[in-house]
């Protein structure tokens, strides 16, 4: 019912016209700052590198067990510093950076860290005036702190691994009175202020740069309109790390680029600061919907990570030595014996809060990820029908369309597992509630999705209408939990429904009410196969200054400015929470969340927001989800066919097929694009559709198994070539094809009117088998593929065991009891191994109650064996083994399954000319020991 | 556990509406949570159960069809017991064990007619009392009823329901309802069709009558005005001898009147009534000031003198020559300057710029505009009456005398052929519209029988809970809102656009108002047989795209086919 669309959103539509709509497709880059028009940004940046004003006073060393303090001293101001350094367990140092004695407490990010990070001893290896050499464990490394200027380097051998402030970058705006009339606070405090103040106050005189009345933005800045009160001053910070022999650097989403980070030099820096921006550009630094400040850096010896933990606006900048070289160039260096090692230099600058950095030193990649994941924890194990696929639009109308686009998937065959709902379903735009015409009876189309085994999705965002009638906007008034003005007043923005508040997600009481809203009594029309979307939590403010909150908007006893990045993992944490409560704790949570930051994998999945039918949009789903997969967010999805206009037909049947292997899978559009069912296309579309969904359901024993090794150690699901083939170069740069795991390589087709793909197959001495086909392909190559529009290029590892689920059935929970057939791609030394997770597909008690089969697939010697990985657990599945298919085997004599001492034979098919061995129906169930035989032909005598 | 648990076994062989357990066992879950492992092995021993059910139950069914699940009683005769089968594509011959046995062997997948093996299985639902049906094997044991008689689900636990009695009967009483709509409707269709047939003969035979009538017509303006420029032209000449008599009669009274004042001018000027005017006395009239300083100096007044220093009454007359437009008398008070002028100017444009971006919507806001235009006119209206009153007053001084008796017969005479003139081109311009009419609507396809003819014209209406929805067919669809708000237009005729076989099935209509940033609203109506007519849904699938269902008898089918499959056709 569009027809008055413009005058029914009233100011809202024309706020977002002005806002966002322009007459061509690119984002407004004029409501977004750049770093000159960020005050901080273009102080901070002022500063060159050069030598620090930063001195170690090393009399002031303190060390306990695991703690090492140290004072430092600004040579400029006399400003003191508290340096704090810790040995975490895991291999990782700690440095945090605070002032000394602030002038009241600076913010320290909460509820990132699942736990205080366990620590280990540190020794005082020497000591002398310039400095001193702390031991960090057996491997030989050493953290080396330069007291003149001040310095850190981190050693492993003679070789420099990091070096912090080398560059001279270090700086701390401390806290300070406002020395201008204006603002002067009255007698009496300034006659509390503290010894520290006095103590800096001589040295302020001198301090360069740094006088309030000569700076713009010390104390208040503007950006459009609107203002920035700044009450606290400057309060930002900055640190440079130097990382020798790194050329390669990756990691702090979300950016719209390239899987590697490019050098800043000349442009803006990567800024990380959780904005709504309207049809976003591609390639560029520009922020985003959400934000983790951990970069990864990885050359063929090591893989470090660097965690910067600050929730406020943040800005990295990047630099290399190597950089602006051709391959000739560096090629020259190498003949002439050139002296420079390529080294990457970064720096990260910080609005408020204090610097504090965890430094994961690896050195496999793998161990940077469960480095990482000890600090802030693992991606959350979802409900199996999460890893299927999700049909949503913005939006479907009424429950007759519900209804009648369940019923296409079934007319054509094609399966999903979630259908979802946008903002339009509730009443007015009220979360919580459900339009009374076109969605009176919630329930009554939840059961009917139910009796199909069926799942729906509900937005639900953090903006709240302003409405007395509204009931959660009375209680969330009556309790006070409202963000605040800097006035004390309830602070309201616009979005959706009009006027709305923003719940204060910072506030656990407020959290703990939130998560109660969500019990079935609560949430009218709710039931257990329904689920949440939380959209709009950067949080999106249509109104406010770069459409968020104003940054001096208040949060308990802080400003908006010194949380903001955090706002979005809340809201999803909360949400989450809700779900776990209303069923009693039983019941695994399913949300997802377009805002995050660090941590916020442990609730949920992120998509990468409102791509647009575009050729670019596809191509750089892949680089946007192997960034978050880096760090930690592993279920990670864009949305199929571009959320902003019409795609056409290849582009939308190209999305399928690259949404099916990456981790979430949801088909999306926007209200004013046309219809996109998977049917609306012709016969021939509908069938490639169909082909691509129906591959990811095969596959989604081998999805489940992965996202729950992600949930157990931190692996990334979908990652870059170089997480496993890390000494392999060729890998470093490649964003257009990923693995899924370790054992399948997917090289979408992500251009137009492509007629063929050249995939890179990594791994001298391994092989790669085309899944459709079994043809093998040895690694280390480039492989050229000719591609028709029916082909999705993916290869499974020589080595590797895949179970699949080949019936495909109507969605994910038809085909619970279903038999696995298992894809045994043999390496070249007839060798193969994998996993086989099942469990109950939606509930803790995999966790709570050890229920769950967790089982070793190994194939060696000629036989293939299934081993209990997991002998204390319990669980009993249906499922059992209907087929094995091994590629790259010969033909057996004879093959026979051996189950408790017992040998029957199996029946068996050789196909030689892909040397494909299928044995028929061995029939075992899935949970049990057996193995299978293999008898070879020369064994016959 | 023991390898015989065979009520989870899958049964192979239904016969219809009973089980018969066949056999073949691989796997179940038991009830105790432990697990049972049952091998299936190439050739295994199979356990008959077979017959001793067949006859116990009756579910109405007169013949029982021993077969293999999800077979169809067609291609009963390739799934032959106990001997080899041959997949349906001839790929593969398997040992008739392997049927059904939950392992797909064939490609077509044939083997596997009663189990969810095969990818692209299919599954014969006998559904006795309705109509058999197939679906995916995919949906066999997943747990979802979809068989009316439960046959699909033998094995997930799901409680189904046979409900293929109840469906019958209700698809039967459907099917009837529809069929005596289909009746009645058709018979109604024949109606509209005639009427549409009778409807076209007399508007062609009236077509045909007009054009007729149309000639006489154009003949008969042609006529009249051939009168009227023959009596405009004495009417003419009359007026301009009228004219020309009063211009010349108006010039010699305003010489008498000039005079007059030229007298009473110089009787002023002469203050000492000498008789003559000298320098200094005409020195008193600043207003005849030549070089604008306010003053009339000496040297100018000698200049309008033309260069004496008095003039008597008879040489006065080349002096008031020269004074006669600046002169003020000074016994008469000065004349108001005319001001009607800059009134006119002023408003004008106001009015126009505000009311013409919009020429055709009528929306609310124009509405006000309008008021606003009334207003200015009404005071457009009022205004000049008083301003013009003396002017007016002095004009009827001037005004011209009334015609004489015979040019006043002329000029009546000229207005009669006048107005009969128009009157006939105006009758003329009507019946031309009529014709168009007419034939704009005999141009239309309203059907291959005529029979959407009485749609024409018509407009029917849809209420929903915001808006009132409005479709007049072969014109417009239209959208207003219930509470106040214009009305959009959602597409103004396009074409049929049913499927291939029968484009008459639905109408296409385009080019609405423009959606923000989207295309043009459009509307397709779905039309489907019934005995009224009626817009009986409408929605918007896509933003913009609207979709009505609209029934007309129109569409109604001669109703022989629906009787056949009423009574449907029942697979045993």
């Amino acid at each position: 019912m569009a027809a008055n669309s413009i005058e029914r959103m009233g100011l809202l539509s024309v706020l977002c016209v002005s806002l966002f709509f322009s007459s061509t497709f690119a984002v407004d880059r004029g409501s977004f700052k750049t770093c000159d028009q960020s005050s901080f940004c273009k102080r901070q940046r002022t500063l060159k590198p050069g030598q620090s004003p930063y001195r170690a006073l090393l009399d002031t060393l303190e060390l306990s067990d695991s703690r090492l303090t140290l004072q430092l001293i600004n040579d400029n101001n006399k400003v003191h510093l508290l340096l704090e350094l810790y040995r975490l367990q895991g291999n990782m140092t700690r440095v945090k950076i605070n002032e000394l004695k602030p002038l009241k407490p600076r913010f320290e990010v909460p509820d990132v860290l699942i736990a205080d990070p366990p620590t280990e001893p540190l020794s005082v290896l020497s000591q002398d005036d310039n400095g001193l050499v702390l031991s960090l464990g057996a491997e030989s490394q050493r953290l080396i702190v330069s007291a003149r200027p001040f310095r850190l380097d981190i050693m492993e051998g003679p070789e420099v691994l990091l070096s912090l402030n080398s560059r001279g970058l270090l700086a701390f705006e401390h806290l300070r009175l406002r020395k201008d009339t204006q603002a002067q606070p009255d007698g009496a405090e300034v006659k509390e202020s503290t010894e520290a103040d006095q103590q800096q106050a001589e040295g302020e005189k001198d301090e360069d740069g740094e006088n309030d009345k000569d700076e713009d933005g010390l104390w208040d800045e503007s950006f459009k309109a609107h203002a920035d009160t700044k009450p606290n001053g400057p309060t930002s910070i900055s640190l440079d790390f130097s990382l020798p022999g790194v050329e390669h650097v990756y990691g702090i989403p979300e950016h719209a680029d390239n899987l590697k980070l490019k050098t800043t030099d000349g442009g803006d820096p990567y800024r990380l600061y959780n904005l709504d921006v309207f049809q976003y550009e591609l390639y560029n630094p520009m922020a985003l919907y959400g934000s983790v400040p951990v970069m990864i850096a990885h050359n063929t010896q090591r893989t470090m990570g660097i965690f910067w933990l600050n929730a406020a606006e943040t800005w990295v900048d990047i630099s290399s030595n190597t950089a602006g070289k051709t391959v000739f160039g560096k090629m020259l260096d190498f003949v002439q014996g050139s002296s420079e090692t390529p080294q990457t230099d970064v720096r990260w600058i910080s609005e408020s809060g204090i610097i504090d950095v965890f430094i994961m030193l690896g050195p496999k990649p793998s161990d940077v990820f469960s480095q990482y994941a000890s600090l802030t924890g693992t991606q959350s194990f979802p409900p199996l029908a999460s890893l299927a696929y999700h049909q949503c639009r913005w939006n479907y109308n009424d429950q007759d369309d519900v209804k009648s686009v369940d019923e296409g998937f079934d007319q054509h065959d094609i399966p999903y597992d979630f259908i979802w709902l946008d903002i339009e379903h509730a009443d007015g735009k009220r979360y919580f509630t459900w339009d009374p015409h076109k969605f009176p009876e919630p329930k009554e189309m939840l059961q009917g999705l139910m009796e199909k085994r069926r799942k729906m999705v509900a937005i639900v965002d953090p903006h709240i209408k302003v409405d007395s009638d509204y009931k959660i906007h009375n209680e969330i008034t009556n309790k006070d939990f409202y963000v605040k003005n800097s006035d004390g007043r309830n602070y309201e923005g616009w979005c959706w429904p009009g006027n709305s508040g923003y719940p204060d997600f910072t506030n656990p009481e407020m959290r703990a009410w939130w998560a109660s809203m969500f019990s079935y009594d609560q949430y009218e029309g709710s039931m257990e196969n329904l689920f949440t979307w939380n959209d709009m939590n950067e949080p999106s403010v249509f109104n406010g200054p770069e459409i968020t909150m104003h940054k001096d908007a208040i949060h308990g006893k802080w400003e908006h400015r010194d949380v903001h990045n955090i706002y979005g993992l809340y809201v999803q944490k909360a949400t989450a929470e809700g779900q776990i409560q209303r069923s009693g704790g039983v019941e695994r949570p399913f949300v997802l969340t377009r805002a995050f930051f660090a941590g916020s994998q442990r609730y949920g999945a992120v998509w990468t927001g409102d791509n647009a039918a575009d050729w670019g949009h596809l191509k750089i789903s892949i680089p946007m989800c192997l960034s978050l997969g880096l760090v930690g967010i592993s279920f990670c999805g864009a949305d199929v066919g571009g959320f902003f206009n019409n795609p056409s037909t290849e582009l939308l049947v190209r999305w399928y097929q690259t949404g099916a292997y990456q981790p979430f899978f949801r088909a999306h559009a926007h209200l004013d694009t046309t219809r996109r069912e998977p049917w609306l296309f012709g016969p021939e579309n509908t069938a490639l559709i169909r082909e691509a969904i129906r591959q990811r359901y095969a596959l989604l024993p081998y999805w489940y198994q992965l996202i729950y090794q992600a949930h157990t150690t931190g692996m990334p699901v979908m990652r870059p070539l170089w997480v496993d083939y890390p000494k392999e170069t060729a890998t470093f740069t490649i964003d257009d094809e990923f693995l899924i795991g370790r054992d399948l390589l997917v090289h979408p087709v992500t251009e137009e009117g492509s007629r063929g793909v050249t995939a890179y197959l990594p791994g001298a001495g391994e092989v790669w088998y085309d899944v459709h086909t079994f043809q093998k392909h040895n690694g280390a190559q480039n492989l050229y593929i000719p591609v028709t529009l029916s082909s999705i290029p993916v290869f499974q590892r020589g080595g590797s065991i895949i179970p699949r689920k080949d019936r495909i059935r109507r969605s994910s929970a038809c085909m619970e009891n279903d038999p696995y057939t298992l894809y045994v791609a043999l390496s070249p030394k007839k060798f193969a191994e994998g996993e086989l997770y099942i469990d109950d597909g939606h509930s803790f008690n995999y966790d709570t109650k050890s229920e769950f089969i967790h089982r070793k697939l190994t194939f060696a010697n000629n036989s293939l064996t299934s081993r209990n990985l997991c002998p204390d657990c319990k669980f009993s599945t249906s499922s059992w083994v209907e087929k094995v298919v091994i590629l790259g085997a010969s033909k057996p004599r004879k093959v026979l399954l051996k189950v408790d001492g017992k040998e029957t034979p199996v029946e068996f098919e050789f196909d030689a000319s892909m040397s494909v061995l299928t044995l028929r129906k061995p029939g075992i169930n899935a949970g049990m020991d057996w193995t299978i035989l293999l008898q070879s032909q020369r064994n016959d005598l | 556990m023991p390898t015989r648990h065979l009520k989870d076994g899958v049964n192979v062989y239904q016969t219809a509406g009973k089980k018969c357990k066949f056999f073949k066992l691989f796997r179940s879950r038991a009830s105790s949570g432990t697990q049972c492992l049952f091998l299936h092995l190439g050739i295994m021993t199979c356990v008959h159960l077979l017959l001793t059910l067949v006859f116990a139950v009756s579910l109405g069914t007169p013949v029982e069809v021993h077969r293999p699940r999800g077979v169809p009683l067609s291609k009963k005769p390739f799934y032959e017991e106990n001997k080899p089968f041959t997949c349906l594509d001839g790929s593969k011959t398997i040992l008739f064990d392997q049927v059904n046995d939950d392992y797909c062997d064939c490609k077509d997948g044939s083997d596997e007619p009663g189990t969810a093996a095969c990818p692209n299985g299919k599954f014969h639902c006998t559904n006795a009392g309705y109509k058999p049906t197939f679906i995916p094997s995919s949906r066999i044991n997943d747990g979802i009823c979809d068989c009316c008689d439960t046959t699909d689900e033998y094995n997930s636990g799901a409680k189904c329901e046979n409900t293929c009695k109840e469906l019958g009967r209700k698809e039967r009483e459907v099917l009837q309802k529809m069929a005596e709509i289909t009746k009645e409707g058709f018979l109604l269709k024949q109606q509209l069709i005639e009427e549409a047939k009778k409807g076209r003969g007399e508007k062609q035979s009236k077509v045909t009558e007009m054009q007729d009538n149309k000639k006489q017509l154009e003949e008969k303006v042609e006529a009249l005005r051939t009168v009227k420029e023959t009596a405009e032209q004495p009417e003419r000449e009359a007026k301009e001898r009228h004219l020309k008599a009063w211009e010349e009669q108006k010039a010699a009274i305003r010489l008498v009147k000039d005079k007059a004042k030229m007298a009473e001018a110089f009787l002023e000027l002469d203050d000492n009534a000498d008789g003559l005017v000298s320098v200094s006395e005409l020195q008193s009239h600043a207003e005849l000031d030549s070089d604008t300083d306010g003053t009339l100096s000496e040297a100018e007044a000698k200049g309008l003198m033309g260069g004496v220093e008095q003039v008597d009454t008879a040489t006065f007359e080349s002096v008031w020559e020269n004074i006669k437009d600046k002169y003020h008398s000074e016994s008469q008070p000065e004349e108001p300057a005319p001001v009607e002028t800059p009134v006119d100017e002023v408003k004008e444009p106001v009015v126009d710029n505000e009311s013409e971006p919009y020429p055709e919507d009528i929306s609310e806001e124009e509405d006000e505009d309008d008021d606003d235009d009334d207003e200015y006119h009404e005071e457009d209206e009022k205004a000049p009456p008083t301003m013009k009153t003396p002017e007016k007053s002095q004009e009827d001084e001037e005004a011209m005398p009334p015609y004489e008796a015979d040019t006043q017969v002329l000029i009546e005479a000229a207005q009669k052929a006048r107005d009969d003139f128009e009157e006939a081109e105006k009758a003329l311009r009507e019946m031309d519209d009529q014709i168009r009419n007419i034939e704009k609507e005999l141009s239309f396809d309203f059907g291959p029988n005529a029979e959407f003819t009485y749609l024409y014209s018509q407009c029917y209406e849809l209420s929903t809970s915001e808006y009132i929805y409005r479709l007049c067919p072969f014109n417009r669809v239209s959208q207003k809102p219930k509470f106040g708000g214009s009305e959009t237009n959602l597409g103004t005729w396009g074409s049929w656009s049913g499927p291939e076989n029968n484009k008459y099935l639905s109408m296409k209509y385009e080019h609405g108002t423009g959606c923000w940033q989207g295309p043009n609203r459009s509307t397709t109506v779905k039309l489907t047989c019934g005995k009224e007519t009626m817009l009986t849904s409408t929605s918007e699938p896509s933003r913009c795209e609207y979709l009505m269902e609209f029934i007309t008898p129109a569409v109604c089918q001669e109703p022989s086919n629906i009787d056949l499959s009423a009574h449907g056709h029942t697979e045993l």
